[in-house]
């Protein structure tokens, strides 16, 4: 989905999470593998819809604005990709929502991301956080019938 | 092809599944032949590492983002060793019997299922964590429902030796969550029922179940099959389909059944929901604790239940309505967030079903109601002011335009959370209490089987699962799941001694 359109995408990407914009090319690359694993299992109508839509919202502003999407500024892309979510058309809405999942996914499924924002779940749970878990009574009937 | 027989074929190996199982142990043990069919993987303790993406990836069908036909809502279920109770949270509760009547299923009554779930309950070690154990998420719902007005009860869960990782929803990554997984599967092959994983059902025909088993895909996690990939004709003289409410009407649809029984696919409900988040001034404990120890039931009078919750970033971010820096915002503010659950308890309704495509994959039609968006209106207002009532600084609720309110602006909640601020297709709605599809009830013109599962006119078919509600639990329903699927394996008995 992303190499013809790749400045396409990543305007768009940055217009969803502001915070894209400060990935180096290895983020990027980062970002743009986990969409394409997930697109990996998903129909080919699918990934051709998505290509199609990436492409539309590039030069959709181009009679309007006289310009590219990835050429305008943020004020104007947020207005635009706003108009798209608010679409009376409901192919749209979707097309808009897949695409907005799968910039989110690729962003928010990166390790550095998830701990940049504070995340901390940690399979060791309490004691992970506190040196020690609290316990509550364990007194079950395993497997009985 | 590869021929094999059994006595009892059993589709699906979650909630309904798995209880059916552990329930025909004792003919297993009489040298029945009992087979569960699972079409997910087996993964092995130390592969449930609570990673977000890998974790979806393998333990739920499409990652956990099935879409309903017209892309509005994602379901969430399982597709593993133990289906959905191997992501599901844990929360234990009995049908109410107001719900259970209004069924009007002849031959089912509350006072049995409710008896069944008390014993799945104890076998499920099923109790209150105590106070000790509960997170901040936890308990600013609780305080907040205090200042509010709402009563908040307690939620029994299903753990043992629970470390707090609050990963439920990706697997449990210390075998603490007793679902069919670690209960009911594991002591029936104990005792002679064979599970073969990576099977799935394609077809059923007269006491014959077409199964397809894959190999494991290079680099994914769980072991490989029981069985040898390959295609296999398993004749049975019972066939018992517990593929969950999306599967098993599709197996059922893509097998013919249709033809003679109209209420197939028919009456699908989901309890469709929101993810509400709150943010505090200070850090809170959220992603560490059990994630789900309080609800307000509101059913009755306007149609919604709140849950405490708390997701994963990717979920999180997905679940904010909109995009752009005000959503960052949120997620960078992940210590500090309160996260609620508003569910609302839809009804069964004309042309919400499941159906199959051309190739007999599932497609769910659904559409949002004016009452099921009434009370996600009505829910999503109530979160806020227990958000604020907990002192949140602000919340982001997506029925408002712009979806955000600050403390200072509680006072317009009502004026600015609305349901024609309800698009679908642009509000994140997303569901995992999915019901119905093989309704029970008297004969085919009205249900797909009677109360104990038996298909209509097909006596060696049962259903055992989610799809035998006639309409929604309104609670969380996966120990009545188990006590309909025991009344299954009961049945079964008994046709086995005579
Ligand atoms: C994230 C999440 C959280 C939840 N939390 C709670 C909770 O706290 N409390 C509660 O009460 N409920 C909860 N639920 C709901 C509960 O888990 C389900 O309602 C319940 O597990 C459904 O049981 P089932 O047997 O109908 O289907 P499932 O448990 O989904 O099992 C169906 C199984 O059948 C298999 N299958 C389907 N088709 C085929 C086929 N053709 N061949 C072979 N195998 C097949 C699937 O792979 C799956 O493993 C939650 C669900 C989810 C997804
Ligand atoms: S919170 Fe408890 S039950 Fe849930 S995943 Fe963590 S250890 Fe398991």
């Amino acid at each position: 989905m992303i190499p013809p359109g790749r400045r396409a995408f990543r305007s768009l990407a940055v217009t969803i999470v502001p915070g894209a914009a400060r990935l180096d090319a290895e983020g990027w690359q980062d970002v743009e593998a986990r969409i394409e694993a997930a697109l990996r299992t998903r129909p080919p109508r699918l990934r051709r819809g998505l290509r199609l839509l990436v492409l539309a919202l590039e030069w959709s502003p181009l009679l309007r604005h006289r310009r590219r999407f990835s050429r305008l500024d943020d004020a104007r892309r947020t207005q635009i990709l706003d108009r798209v979510q608010r679409s009376p058309n409901l192919l749209l809405r979707r097309g808009f929502w897949g695409l907005r999942t799968l910039v989110l996914l690729g962003y928010y499924g990166r390790s550095e991301v998830r701990r940049s924002v504070g995340y901390r779940a940690d399979p060791d749970g309490w004691a992970a956080l506190m040196g020690d878990f609290p316990t509550g009574p364990e007194d079950g009937i395993e497997g009985g019938s | 092809m590869i021929d094999r027989a059994y006595d009892v074929v059993i589709i699906g190996s979650g909630a309904g599944g798995g209880t059916v199982a552990l329930g025909l142990a004792p003919l297993a043990e009489q040298g029945r032949r009992v087979l569960v069919l699972e079409q997910g993987p087996r993964l092995a303790d130390e592969e449930f590492t609570g990673e977000e993406l890998e974790m979806a990836e393998a333990l739920y069908a499409d990652s956990g983002g099935f879409l309903t036909a017209d892309g509005t809502m994602t379901l969430a279920f399982g597709r593993v060793y133990g289906g959905s109770t191997a992501v599901y949270t844990g929360t234990s509760l009995i049908a109410e019997p107001r719900v259970v009547e209004s069924w009007g299923v002849p031959g089912l009554s509350h006072t049995d299922l409710a008896e069944r779930s008390r014993r799945f309950a104890e076998q499920n070690n099923v109790h209150l964590l105590e106070p000790v154990e509960i997170n901040e998420n936890n308990t600013l719902f609780a305080a907040g429902c205090e200042q509010a007005g709402f009563e908040a009860q307690q939620f029994p869960v299903n753990v043992k030796g629970c470390r707090g990782s609050s990963l439920c929803n990706l697997g449990c990554p210390n075998a603490a969550k007793q679902g069919t997984d670690r209960v009911q599967l594991p002591a029936a092959e104990r005792r002679g029922v064979e599970v073969v994983s990576r099977a799935e059902a394609t077809r059923i025909e007269e006491k014959l179940v077409v199964v397809r088993v894959s190999a494991a895909p290079a680099g994914g996690k769980g072991s490989p099959s029981e069985w040898e990939p390959g295609e296999y004709r398993v004749r049975a003289g019972a066939v018992v389909v517990a593929g969950g409410a999306v599967g098993s009407p599709a197996l059922l649809l893509r097998s013919g059944f249709g033809k003679r029984l109209p209420r197939l696919g028919e009456g699908f409900t989901c309890h469709p929901a929101f993810i509400l988040v709150g943010e505090h001034s200070r850090e809170i404990t959220n992603d560490v604790g059990h994630p789900k120890s309080y609800y307000v039931d509101r059913a009755v009078e306007e149609g919604y239940v709140l849950e405490t919750c708390m997701y994963f970033p990717f979920v999180t971010a997905k679940s904010l309505v909109g995009f752009g820096a005000t959503n960052e915002s949120f997620l960078r503010a992940f210590p500090r967030l309160q996260m609620i659950l508003v569910l609302a308890c839809d009804r069964a309704t004309a042309g919400n079903r499941v159906a199959v495509d051309s190739r007999g994959q599932p497609v769910v039609h659904y559409r949002f109601t004016d009452e099921v968006v009434r009370a996600l209106a009505a829910g999503t207002r109530a979160s806020a002011r227990i958000f604020f009532g907990a002192g949140a600084a602000r919340v982001h609720v997506p029925l408002a335009s712009p979806p955000e309110l600050r403390a200072p602006e509680a006072g317009e909640i009502d004026e600015r959370i609305r349901p024609e601020h309800f698009v679908a297709g642009t509000v994140p709605v997303s569901a995992a209490h999915l019901m119905g599809g093989c309704g029970m009830g008297s004969s085919a013109a009205d249900s797909v089987t009677d109360s104990w599962g038996r298909v209509h006119e097909h006596p060696w078919l049962r259903v055992a699962d989610s799809s035998l509600f006639p309409d929604s639990l309104q609670i969380n329903p996966y120990l009545t799941i188990m006590a309909l699927a025991d009344r299954v394996a009961e049945a079964i008995r008994e046709d086995a001694i005579r």
